[in-house]
């Protein structure tokens, strides 16, 4: 994968590109996309994928112009634009999930084929989402994995709590990337979207880990009922990071569209 | 020197178990230890106890604003100050603040104020807080990277609604107001002074030395902690050219207990201190700092969140860790005079937020601190910056000949001017 830039209206964007085959816009989660990202690789071994950063995201600049959900969205179709592609697969991954989601309902002619990785977006009151921003790092892994111990091991490679320039990097990366996704997420991950569903005309297909903590599979039956003939794929022994824990199995889903 | 008596108004009633069985004091505090029944006389012992501090010769008294918090019960600090306002007389009443983000519209601080103010007879002084990311983000669900720009423009609007003398119509991008026109206004003009609690950031520094406001730093961990944070304020004031360096520029608050003796001082009032120490900072970490809600500048500073526990958390700090360390200033009269003048001279600040009530503190033990503080320390810390004696920018200025609560008529009275039966 090559990390590239491309120049929006408001921002320069940071992307990932690479692999052959039918375009793919893959849009990250909270956590964010690193060049090693296995599930991005995957993807390229079957797409020519082009993953943007969101503006605060890695190395990318910021967008405090970006503020509310339909900044978000249009922001998204800038990328898509700015990138020359027209009708590409939409795929996109929790956070991402919800953007590209919001991205097909507001231009349905724009794009026929969505993937959505366990999204969110919508909110069950019988179902709260866990709130993202006040849990600790050591209780990410029980709420993203189906294998915690994998999951565990998975996100504290590399850390260093106890030194205090790494701590730092550590609070501002999360500042820059969590501050930004909060702007659609914070406190609720909720923006409308339900409303909205009925817009979307693309062949959706919803892919969801069964042992998904995060978004329980409840959110998976909602957003089938919410988007006229998306079909709903479950994949066993996978939590919210799906992505990584089944990546042969969300592409096997996507292969569907 | 202004001394302002401050009270945070902790729930007293934390059970001994509380870090043990609880995790956090704040956002999502266990309501079934709250007893409404008994708050009643709590409620009525803290504002006693800030009316009685008005009689000892403070400067003035002081409230705030927490929310969902077990060491600070008052969500509307403006209702405290409209009873206090009722009862006492020439102090000033330090509001310090109201969380401005948080109100919809903003305009209604600028109207509670203005009413705190003509109550008052113009004795308010106001804060205005971008509040704590427990009370702004996780209580009241702002967005923690928008919160600092929603706070700019409700100050914006705030000072407009008081300086403007007609309707206006503000197209804010938080708040669209079509007439705003606020009814009452206050009696200070053009506004009370303004201070402004901050934590560290250079934004801040800069807001208050452009609009001179004062800077107050509202910390826990006592002065000799605040040193660094206040010299970051001081070495900015210098470098924008601000045209002084009044003391009054700056607030701080500090923990104070005054007994006899130094021994006296711990007798009767570690337990208190160890109970706010462990028990009402015990705030779960994940609530302390929302990512986004302070700015990437602040904390490449490397100034931590004031309410990240130091290593090894509070619980291990005993009453010699406490008052050694500063965290607290504690003794006989005259210990607590010479740390009090050390940490006034060493941080520069004529503004001292005392927070002589700490913890679950009784209101006698409260009431003795308090009288020993007033009458054998302030008196010799006031003459402590002289060339700034008249420097009124930063505190109120009362009408002359306040009215009395209380002042109407006797019925016999009425009787006789109205010339009828009562």
């Amino acid at each position: 994968m090559e990390l590239k830039t491309i120049q929006t209206p408001q921002v320069p964007v940071r992307y990932f590109e690479g692999g052959s085959g039918a375009a793919l816009v893959y849009l990250h989660g909270a956590g964010g996309l690193r060049a090693g990202d296995k599930f991005l690789a995957a993807l390229a071994g079957r797409y020519h994928v082009f993953a943007p950063l969101l503006p605060g995201y890695g190395d990318s600049e910021e967008c405090p112009a970006l503020r509310d959900m339909l900044d978000f969205t249009l922001h998204g179709w800038d990328v898509v634009d700015a990138l020359g592609l027209t009708d590409p697969i939409l795929l996109g991954h929790s956070m991402g999930g919800m953007i590209a989601a919001e991205m097909a309902a507001v231009a349905p002619r724009q794009v026929s084929r969505l993937g959505l990785i366990a999204p969110v977006g919508l909110w069950l009151d019988e179902h709260p989402i866990p709130d993202l921003f006040s849990l600790m790092p050591y209780e990410y892994p029980q709420m993203l994995f189906h294998d915690v111990a994998a999951g565990t091991a998975l996100l504290t490679t590399g850390m260093a709590l106890d030194d205090p320039e790494w701590l730092k990097g550590f609070l501002v990366t999360n500042a820059r990337q969590l501050g930004m996704a909060g702007k659609i997420l914070f406190p609720i991950p909720e923006r409308g979207l339900a409303q909205r569903l009925y817009r979307i005309t693309a062949r959706t297909v919803l892919i969801w880990g069964a042992s998904d903590r995060f978004t329980v599979s409840d959110y998976g039956q909602a957003f089938r009922a919410g988007i006229t003939g998306a079909e709903l794929v479950t994949i066993p022994e996978a939590g919210h990071m799906a992505i990584w824990e089944r990546p042969e199995r969300v592409l096997a889903a996507l292969a569907r569209l | 020197m202004r001394f302002t008596w401050f009270n945070l108004m902790p729930w007293p009633f934390l059970p001994d178990d509380f870090r043990e069985k609880h995790r956090s004091v704040w956002v999502d505090i266990d309501s079934r230890l709250f007893d409404p029944a008994a708050s009643h006389q709590v409620y009525n012992t803290y504002m006693d106890l800030l009316e009685y501090a008005s009689t000892l010769g403070f400067d003035g008294i002081g409230v705030n604003e927490h929310h969902q918090n077990g060491y600070g019960i008052m969500p509307s600090p403006n209702i405290i100050a409209a009873a206090l306002a009722r009862r006492t007389k020439d102090v000033a009443l330090v509001v310090l603040g109201n969380s401005i983000a948080l109100y919809n519209p903003p305009v209604r601080v600028a109207e509670e104020f203005a009413m705190l103010d003509c109550i008052s007879g113009g004795r308010l002084v106001a804060g205005f807080p971008v509040g704590t990311s427990m009370d702004t983000n996780y209580c009241y669900g702002q967005i923690p990277a928008l919160t600092r720009e929603k706070y700019q423009e409700a100050h914006d609007l705030i000072m407009r609604a008081w300086h403007e003398p007609d309707p206006f119509a503000f197209n804010g991008r938080y708040t669209k107001l079509r007439h705003v026109n606020i009814w009452p206004r206050p009696i200070q003009q053009p506004n009370p002074p303004i201070h402004i609690p901050g934590g560290g950031s250079v934004e801040t520094y800069d807001f208050c030395i452009d609009n001179t406001y004062s800077y107050s730093y509202l910390s826990f961990s006592g002065y000799i902690r605040a040193k660094a944070l206040l010299q970051g304020y001081w070495d900015r004031v210098s470098e924008r050219n601000a045209p002084d360096t009044s003391p009054y520029r700056a607030g701080f608050a500090q923990t104070i207990c005054v007994a006899e003796t130094d021994e006296e001082a711990e007798r009767l009032y570690a337990e208190h201190v160890l109970y706010f120490y462990n028990r009402c900072l015990h705030v779960f970490p994940g609530f302390a700092d929302a990512p986004g809600y302070r700015t990437i500048k602040t904390i490449q500073s490397g100034a931590l969140s004031q309410y990240a526990p130091p290593l090894g958390g509070y619980s291990s700090l005993t009453w010699k860790d406490l008052t050694e360390q500063g965290h607290i200033i504690a003794g006989s009269p005259e210990t607590v005079r010479q740390r009090m003048e050390d940490m006034i001279k060493g941080l520069h600040v004529g503004n001292i937020f005392c927070l002589l009530h700490v913890g679950n503190m009784p209101a006698d033990k409260c009431m003795y601190s308090t009288k020993l503080f007033a009458e054998r320390v302030m008196p010799k810390l006031r003459g402590l910056f002289p060339e700034h004696d008249n420097d009124q920018r930063f505190w109120c200025k009362p009408l002359e000949g306040q009215v009395a609560p209380g002042g109407l008529p006797s019925e016999a009275e009425l009787a006789a001017r109205l010339g009828v039966r009562v």
